[in-house]
């Protein structure tokens, strides 16, 4: 049977990906948030999971205006990086699980969750980012990745209540899969931030740690937090945080927190990251 | 500093009540009726993920511009980089992004367009841990504090 033995909530901050890439991560601006990092990826490295189901937002990369998928789940057998407008970044490719996504989406439509089956698919920050502050700078990705794309960028996102739900929705059909397997689920986006407007800046220290207690220790509060709050408490683009959720509603009910970290700034953002494992 | 307004909207055209979002001071919020009014806008930036397009957007940035339907207020706020103006009239900030990155600036610049300050002001608000959320939460909070 798989499996999903834990879960890891993850800020996917673009400006990290390019430090990386560029050779800066020992600068003073960049040296304390990656050290931070060092313990999730040794957590990672021993962990060693085989699938991970990575929960993130395209930023206008994938999809343009055309069609807004509310979620959309990867289906391929690789997805590529996209060129976000400074050259695509040197991550290795994205290698997927397509007999195991196609089961995903499957489970996930006769539960009434009508996902968007995208067979084809670039993939931006929103989940290179994640994979390169768990897994480090490898010549290829040591697991295989099957992408979850969330709407949160037209207004709204779907709620935190429904996000909670699917995640224990993708935790019944990973568990109905007849195969020996140990899959990961992340969390991306946030934590606090606001990239837009005179409010751009914006950051909540109360609010994120408020949040991270909550997914260790009382998740059903954080589904009850409504879009306003998110945006009025959180900023702009903190909504985000709604894909922590899925992750969170993926672990059951009792969880065990490995790890948490978090640091402001990374270039207009608030970063956070915590690993649960199941128990 | 940068004005905020309010959307604009020809009295008498249809609309739903106002939204509570609306009331968050300094804050364009991407929503479907944004989104509907700027689909043009939104492609446009898009396109300017191709560096093909780049360099024709750059060689006469008005005539590009004439190749999507966006509306002339649209055109006049994309060339002047009247950013918050972008975000009023729908742009959405991670489109509006492809832009700055076509004059080569950084997510960090375009931010602290929007918010009057220069990038090193911007930057070492960020360091000081961001702009706190005291002042900022709703209109009539906002009036009172300045």
């Amino acid at each position: 049977m798989a499996r999903i033995i834990a879960g890891v909530g993850t800020s996917h901050t673009p400006a990290i990906g390019a430090a990386v890439d560029n050779g800066r991560t020992h600068e003073p601006y960049w040296a304390p948030l990656f050290k931070g990092y060092e313990p999730a990826k040794r957590w990672m490295a021993a962990v060693q999971p085989d699938v991970v189901i990575m929960v993130y937002n395209d930023h206008v990369n994938a999809f343009d205006f055309k069609v807004i998928p509310t979620f959309g789940l990867g289906c391929a057998e690789e997805f590529p990086i996209a060129d976000e407008g400074w050259g695509p970044r040197p991550v290795p490719i994205v290698k997927g699980y397509p007999e195991l996504a196609a089961h995903l989406v499957q489970s996930l439509v006769l539960d009434e969750f009508d996902m968007t089956i995208v067979n084809e698919m670039q993939v931006d920050h929103g989940l290179t980012v994640p994979l390169t502050l768990l897994c480090g700078t490898p010549p290829a990705w040591p697991c295989r990745v099957i992408p979850l794309a969330v709407n949160v960028i037209q207004y709204p996102a779907p709620t935190g209540h429904r996000c909670y739900m699917l995640g224990r929705a993708i935790r019944k059909a990973v568990q109905s899969w007849d195969e020996d397997l140990k899959v990961v689920i992340f969390g991306t986006g946030g934590m606090s931030h606001q990239i837009q407007g005179p409010r751009a800046g914006l950051v909540n220290p109360e609010f994120d740690q408020a949040f991270l207690d909550g997914l260790t220790r009382d998740p059903q509060r954080l589904v009850g937090i409504q879009p306003l709050e998110y945006l009025r408490e959180a900023g702009a683009e903190a909504i985000e945080l709604v894909m922590w959720l899925i992750m969170r509603g993926a672990l059951g009910e009792k969880v065990e927190e490995i790890y948490r970290f978090y640091h402001v700034p990374a270039s207009s953002t608030a970063v956070g990251t915590i690993i649960l494992e199941a128990r | 500093m940068t004005q905020e307004k309010q959307p604009t909207q020809a009295p008498g055209a249809p609309r739903a009540k106002q939204e509570a979002y609306e009331d968050i001071p300094g804050t364009w919020v991407f929503d479907a009726q944004r989104a509907r009014k700027g689909y043009h806008l939104n492609e446009f930036l898009y396109s300017l993920m191709k560096d093909a397009n780049r360099k024709e957007f750059r060689a006469d940035e008005r005539a590009y511009t004439l190749k999507f339907k966006m509306t002339e207020e649209q055109r006049e706020a994309v060339l002047q980089r009247a950013w918050n103006r972008m975000l009023e009239l729908g742009a959405v900030s991670y489109a509006l992004a492809k832009l700055a990155f076509t004059d080569g600036k950084s997510y960090q610049f375009m931010a602290s367009r929007m918010t009057g300050m220069t990038e090193a002001e911007y930057v070492d608000m960020m360091l000081k841990g961001g702009r706190s959320p005291e002042g900022w939460r709703s209109k009539s909070e906002r009036r009172g504090k300045s």
